[in-house]
C-alpha cells in the first residue's frame, strides 16, 4: 500500500505542491530534450539518405566541439575558428565517404553500422592524440553567447532560466527550421529525399550518390558542431560527451528512424519525461541514476505497440 | 598439396554431413588441440596466460554466444556485456550462498540465470526487428548495469560495490581467487570453452540451428514453412544468453578476479560484437580468430614502440591503439565483410584446388 502510494500519489502531490520547481524541472528537461533531438536529427538525415545507422554521430559532436576549442586554444580568433571547424567537418565528411562508405556500398546494414563504430574508435583515438583527453571549457563568451540567467517568480516560487539554454533552444529551433526548408525546397534537399525513398530510382534519374552522401555527412557535421557548442557550454567538452550519443538512440527508436519530425518530438518527450521520472520517482524510490536507462525502457514499451516508432515508415514485408 | 582430398570418398549422406568431411580438417584440429593443451602451457609465462591465452578463450566464448543470436538467428544484440554481467553476478551469489558448491557447477548454473534474463529481454524480438531491436537490447544493457550498481544484495552489500572472487579450490587445487595459478585457470577455461564450443557446433548443425538460419534469412518465410517463430527466436536468446553468461562468469572468476558494474558497460558489448563480426557472423571458428585479433592486437601494438626503442608515452600508445583498432575494423570490413572465417574458407578451397585455378 505504502509502495503504491509512493508510486502513484506522492509524486503528483509533490508536483502540485511546488509548481515552481516543476516548471524548473520541465525547462531543464526541455533543454536536454532539444539537444537529444539535435543529435537524433543527425542520425535521421544520414539514415534517410543512405540507410547507414551512423553510430559516429555522438563522437562527431565531441570532435567538432574539441576542434573548435582546440583551434581557439592555439590562438585562432573565434570568428575564424567556427568556419575552420566547419571546414574540418567537411574534410571529415569527404574522407568518410571516400574511405569508408564508397567501398562498402551495397553491404548489409550491420556491416555499415560496424564501420561507423570503427569511425567512432578512430575519431576517439585521433581526437585524444591531437587535442588531449582532458576536460576543456567551451568558449561560450567568445562566441557571443550570453551567460547570465533570467529569474521568474511564478506562484510565489522561484524559477531560473539560463540565457545560454534559451539561446540553445532558439538556435536549435532555427537550425531545424532551416533544415526543413532546405530538405523541402532546395534541389539538393529533394535529391536527399529521393535517395531516401529509392536508391536505384534516384541513381537512374542522375542523382549522384557520392555527392549527396558528402552533403549529408557535412550537414550532420554542422548539426554536430551546433550540438557540441550548446552541450559543451553546459557540461564542458570532453569525451564523456559521447554518452549523450547513446541517449539519441531511444529518441530515434521512439520517433522512427526515418522521421525528422519524429526525432524532434521524441527528443523533447524523452528529455522532459526522463527528467520528471528521475526527480519524482527515480531519486526517492530507486536511489537515482535512472536517467541512464529510462529513455530506453520507455522507447521499448512504445515499440511493443508501434514496432516502427511513433512516426517511422510502416514496415511492409514481402516474401 | 597438403589438402589433397583424393581418395576420401563419401558413400553416404551421413558421411557427407560429418563433422570433418575432409580428413585434413581433423588433423588440423588435432594439431591445434596439441598446441593448446601441451605446447602453450609448457612455453607460456604468467603474462602470456593472463594477457593473451585466457582472455582470448573467454572473449571467443562470449562472441560465440553472441554469434548464435546474431549470426545464426539474425537478431542483432548490443547487450552482450550486460548478459555477461548477469552470469558473473549469478555465479558470485551462488558461490557465496553455497560456499561448498563446485565452481564449475556454479558457473554452469549461473548460465541458466543469464538465459532466463535473456528470454525476458528477447520477448520484444517477437515484434521488433532490425535496428529497432538492436536499440531495444541496449535497454537491457543500460538497465542491467544500473541494477548491478543499485541492487546491493547482488554484491552482498559490501562497501566497494564490486564483486571480489574468493579462493575456490577443487580437488585441493585453488582454481579461482588470488591463490590460483594461471596455468590451472587456463586449463579450466580451456575445458569449459571446449565443451561449450563442441555443444554449439552440434546445436547449430542440427534441427534447431537450421530453424535459426531459416529465421535469419527471412522470418516470415520461415513462419510460412511451419517454423514456430516464437520458439525459435526465444531459444536463440536462451542459448545465446547461456553461453554469454558462462563467459561472463569465467571473465570474472577465472580471469579478472574482481569486477565492478562498469566492467560490463557498453564498451564490453561492442568489443564482443567486433570479435563476432570481424571473425565472421554465422561461423564458430570465426569467433576464435576474431578474439585472437582483437585481444592480441592491443598487446602487440603497445609492445611495438618499446621494441623499436621509440619513446612514446603510455597514454599516447593507448590512443594510437584505439585509433588503429578503429581503422583496422574498417579495413577488415572493406576487404572481407564476411570476416576472417571466410578468409579461411577461401584459403582452404584454394589449397584443395591447388595448383589449378578452378
Amino acid at each position: 500500500m505504502k509502495l503504491l502510494e509512493d508510486l502513484l500519489l506522492k509524486p503528483f502531490a509533490d508536483m502540485a505542491g511546488a509548481p515552481d520547481f516543476l516548471i524548473q524541472v520541465l525547462w531543464e528537461g526541455l533543454v536536454a530534450g532539444v539537444l537529444y533531438a539535435l543529435i537524433a536529427l543527425g542520425f535521421v538525415l544520414i539514415y534517410k539518405s543512405s540507410r547507414v545507422f551512423n553510430f559516429a554521430q555522438g563522437i562527431m559532436v565531441v570532435f567538432a566541439a574539441l576542434t573548435l576549442v582546440g583551434l581557439h586554444e592555439r590562438g585562432v580568433p573565434p570568428w575564424l575558428a567556427v568556419p575552420l571547424t566547419l571546414a574540418v567537418m567537411f574534410v571529415l565528411a569527404v574522407a568518410i565517404e571516400r574511405v569508408v562508405l564508397r567501398p562498402l556500398v551495397n553491404q548489409p546494414d550491420i556491416i555499415l553500422f560496424m564501420a561507423t563504430i570503427g569511425i567512432t574508435l578512430f575519431l576517439v583515438g585521433f581526437g585524444e592524440i591531437v587535442f588531449g583527453g582532458e576536460n576543456k571549457v567551451m568558449i561560450t563568451e567568445e562566441l557571443g553567447i550570453p551567460t547570465g540567467s533570467f529569474t521568474f517568480e511564478p506562484f510565489g516560487g522561484f524559477v531560473s532560466i539560463e540565457q545560454k539554454d534559451l539561446v540553445a533552444v532558439v538556435g536549435a529551433a532555427l537550425l531545424v527550421a532551416l533544415l526543413v526548408v532546405f530538405l523541402n525546397r532546395s534541389r539538393i534537399g529533394r535529391a536527399i529525399r529521393a535517395l531516401g525513398d529509392d536508391h536505384q530510382a534516384a541513381l537512374s534519374v542522375g542523382i549522384s550518390l557520392s555527392v549527396i552522401w558528402v552533403v549529408v555527412w557535412f550537414i550532420a557535421g554542422i548539426i554536430a558542431l551546433a550540438t557540441g557548442i550548446v552541450w559543451g557550454a553546459r557540461a564542458g567538452v570532453s569525451f564523456a560527451l559521447e554518452v549523450i550519443a547513446y541517449k539519441a538512440l531511444p529518441v530515434l527508436m521512439l520517433g522512427g528512424l526515418e522521421s525528422v519530425s519524429g526525432a524532434i518530438v521524441a527528443g523533447i518527450a524523452i528529455g522532459v519525461l526522463e527528467k520528471l521520472f528521475e526527480i519524482y520517482w527515480g531519486q526517492p524510490l530507486f536511489g537515482g541514476g535512472t536517467e541512464t536507462w529510462f529513455a530506453f525502457v520507455l522507447a521499448l514499451v512504445v515499440l511493443l505497440f508501434r514496432p516502427q516508432g511513433l512516426f517511422g515508415e510502416k514496415i511492409i514485408e514481402r516474401v | 598439396m597438403l589438402y589433397r582430398t583424393a581418395g576420401q570418398f563419401k558413400t553416404s549422406y551421413r558421411a557427407d554431413h560429418a563433422l570433418f568431411p575432409v580428413r585434413q580438417d581433423a588433423w588440423l584440429l588435432g594439431a591445434i588441440l596439441v598446441l593448446a593443451l601441451f605446447v602453450f602451457p609448457l612455453t607460456a609465462n604468467e603474462f602470456v596466460f593472463r594477457a593473451l591465452l585466457i582472455p582470448v578463450l573467454i572473449y571467443a566464448l562470449a562472441a560465440l554466444g553472441l554469434n548464435i543470436l546474431t549470426g545464426y538467428a539474425g537478431q542483432l544484440s548490443l547487450g552482450t556485456g550486460a548478459f555477461m554481467g548477469v552470469g558473473a553476478y549469478a555465479c558470485y551469489k551462488l558461490t557465496t550462498i553455497f560456499p561448498d558448491l563446485n565452481l564449475i557447477v556454479a558457473i554452469a548454473l549461473s548460465g541458466f540465470v543469464s538465459a532466463a534474463v535473456g528470454i525476458v529481454f528477447g520477448l520484444p524480438s517477437l515484434r521488433i526487428k532490425g535496428f529497432y531491436l538492436a536499440i531495444a537490447t541496449l535497454a537491457a544493457q543500460f538497465f542491467l548495469v544500473w541494477l548491478f550498481d543499485k541492487w546491493t544484495w547482488l554484491y552482498n552489500d559490501n562497501a566497494s560495490g564490486a564483486i571480489q572472487v574468493p579462493t575456490v579450490a577443487m580437488f585441493g587445487v585453488p582454481i579461482a581467487g588470488p591463490n590460483a595459478t594461471a596455468i590451472v585457470q587456463y586449463y579450466v577455461v580451456l575445458a569449459i570453452v571446449g565443451a561449450i564450443t563442441f555443444f554449439c557446433i552440434n546445436i547449430t548443425r542440427g534441427r534447431i540451428g537450421r530453424e535459426w538460419k531459416a529465421v535469419r534469412d527471412m522470418d516470415i518465410a520461415a513462419e510460412l514453412v511451419g517454423i514456430n517463430l516464437m520458439k525459435s527466436k526465444l531459444s536463440a536468446f536462451a542459448v545465446s544468453s547461456y553461453v554469454v553468461g558462462v563467459a561472463g562468469a569465467l571473465f570474472v572468476f577465472l580471469w579478472r578476479g574482481a569486477a565492478e558494474p562498469t566492467a560490463f558497460d557498453i564498451p564490453l558489448s561492442f568489443r564482443v560484437l567486433f570479435i563476432a563480426i570481424i571473425g565472421g557472423l554465422g561461423s564458430i571458428l570465426g569467433n576464435f580468430l576474431g578474439a585472437v585479433l582483437i585481444v592480441a592486437l592491443p598487446v602487440v601494438i603497445s609492445a611495438l614502440p618499446a621494441s623499436f626503442g621509440l619513446p612514446i608515452a603510455s597514454a599516447t600508445v593507448e590512443h594510437l591503439n584505439t585509433m588503429t583498432i578503429g581503422a583496422l575494423i574498417i579495413l577488415f570490413l572493406i576487404v572481407e565483410p564476411h570476416g576472417l572465417a571466410r578468409f579461411w574458407t577461401t584459403i582452404r578451397e584454394k589449397l584443395i584446388m591447388w595448383p589449378f585455378p578452378h
